[in-house]
């Protein structure tokens, strides 16, 4: 069974984010990447791009589907994990830890509070 | 969660899929397994051991009587009058205009009596459309909840079936068939499949299903068989360049486009859809489906449009990464003009341009 960080904030399109500070660290969840299947690419933006709170930022492939990523904070773009794009299975085995997508400096810190916390989450998700 | 959520119909196996952790998914109306380990994990199962997949959603259509195989050659374009008793065919049904109703597997049992494996989305359609053209003295029978369909697919295959039979599954050759026993049960156990591998598609009475398909997988656990899912079947047969229809033939895909002249039979007589595709033959086709694999970054799917030097030239009908190669691959239908192995073409990806390069097919070929 999945555990789901309690400091982590989950969305309903299923992201969460980790805030450290003035930057938040971004994955998709495990219940996400349960539903994906194996995952075989993804597609993140580049740094310094600038991201929008329930907007498209990117996209995870599996075998079967093309699911878009939606940024579950608005900011710029600081960091990108390089290792998926030569191991996009890391999103199936560790989605909450290694596999984290990008990491973002915050605009707006006060929007997180339009995120679900991990108990309302996992209610969401049915899990 | 306004929408009520439409009927989905079930095969006889969907109570052991549920129970044995399936991924059920809506698949064309029907609530069928999409994976049971994993897609990849299946895939490659069914490359190196077997695999074994209910394709009970298949439709059947029995086609009987003393002038059986004149409709059955007025319909379909490749020629049933070839066949022995014992042997199937891949073959289709055509439109007039040349356009696809369906690709089938015909079987033949017997001089007077052919048995039509057709597309599960495409059973009803099929039976209204054999059952108008039927002006011969034959009756044309759906029969499609008197059956159920399990495949048994990969090197492997043979081994497994063999436990389950005493039919000497050696005499039975790629594209042949025999009615007996099977695990215990009436069978009809046709040496075909939709995998690129050799294997074997098992037909049983619906109230045999889950016992037949426990059993199967009972005696297939220590050759490394296992349960797949449609997901696998799909990235299977599009490595094996195995047509899916409402993807690489339709109603608007003629076969001669579709890279499937060789179950067009024009020295056979007539048949439904013969004049369209002689003109088209004769003027030549003007486009046709090709293969290709990503050497850009990114993974093609169905339906994402292709560019040649910056302009729309055709689609993607079938797309997604190969498990056996580690590429990305997929089919196109093209103008004839750019179809050349090698060519590089620009597979739109949300609206970025990737490169693919023309490549032979099919991307995977077992050994024989």
């Amino acid at each position: 069974m999945a555990t789901y960080p309690e400091n982590f904030r989950y969305t309903k399109e299923h992201e969460w984010v980790s805030i450290n500070g003035d930057v938040g660290t971004v994955g998709i969840t495990d219940h996400a990447q349960s539903e994906l299947g194996d995952i075989v690419f993804v597609d993140l933006p580049k740094p310094g791009t600038r991201v929008e709170q329930g907007k498209t930022m990117g996209s995870v492939e599996s075998v079967k589907a093309v699911s878009d990523i939606y940024s579950p904070v608005s900011g710029e773009v600081v960091e990108i994990n390089e290792t998926l794009a030569d191991s996009p299975e890391k999103l199936n085995s560790d989605p909450h830890g290694d596999a984290w997508l990008v990491r973002i400096r915050l605009s707006a810190p006060a929007e997180i509070n339009n995120l679900l916390s991990a108990a309302d989450y996992q209610k969401y998700t049915g899990a | 969660m306004s929408q009520a959520a439409p009927v989905l119909k079930r095969t006889p196996l969907n109570t052991v899929h549920r129970r044995l952790g399936a991924r059920m998914v809506d698949f064309g109306g029907w609530e069928m397994p999409v994976q049971y380990s994993g897609i990849l994990d299946e895939h490659r199962g069914v490359r190196t051991a077997a695999g074994v997949f209910d394709v009970s959603h298949m439709g059947e259509i029995e086609v009987r009587g003393p002038e059986a195989l004149d409709l059955i050659d007025h319909v379909t374009c490749n020629a049933a009058s070839r066949l022995n008793a014992g042997q199937a065919q891949y073959s289709a049904l055509l439109y007039e205009h040349g356009g696809v109703v369906d690709d089938i597997l015909v079987h033949k049992v017997d001089d007077d009596h052919f048995f039509l494996c057709v597309n599960a989305s495409n059973q009803d359609k099929d039976f209204d459309y054999i059952s108008t053209l039927n002006l011969f003295r034959t009756n044309v029978e759906s029969a499609d909840d008197r059956y159920a369909q399990i495949a048994i697919q990969g090197p492997r295959a043979a081994d497994l079936a063999q436990k389950l039979t005493a039919i000497p599954l050696a005499h039975v050759r790629y594209y042949w068939f025999r009615d007996g026993e099977f695990a215990g049960v009436p069978a009809r156990i046709a040496r075909t499949g939709y995998t690129g591998e050799d294997g074997f598609e098992v037909y049983v009475a619906p109230e045999e299903a889950e016992a037949v398909w426990l059993k199967i997988l009972d005696a297939g656990l220590e050759l490394g068989a296992r349960p797949c899912g449609l997901g696998a079947r799909n990235t299977l047969r599009l490595e094996a360049k195995m047509a899916l229809y409402g993807h690489e033939i339709d109603a608007s895909i003629s076969p001669l486009e579709a890279d499937l002249a060789w179950i067009v039979k024009f020295d056979k007589g007539d048949f439904v859809g013969r004049r369209a595709l002689e003109k088209q033959r004769a003027a030549g086709v003007r486009r046709k489906l090709v293969g290709f694999e990503m050497t850009g970054r990114g993974i093609a799917r169905d339906g994402y449009e292709v560019q040649i030097d910056g302009q729309p030239a055709g689609w993607v009908t079938s797309g997604g990464p190969s498990p056996t190669l580690n590429r990305n691959i997929g089919l196109a239908m093209l103008p004839v003009e750019a179809a050349q192995i090698g060519r590089t073409i620009q597979v739109m990806i949300r609206n970025q341009p990737a490169d693919a390069a023309i490549a032979p097919t099919p991307f995977y070929k077992r050994a024989k």
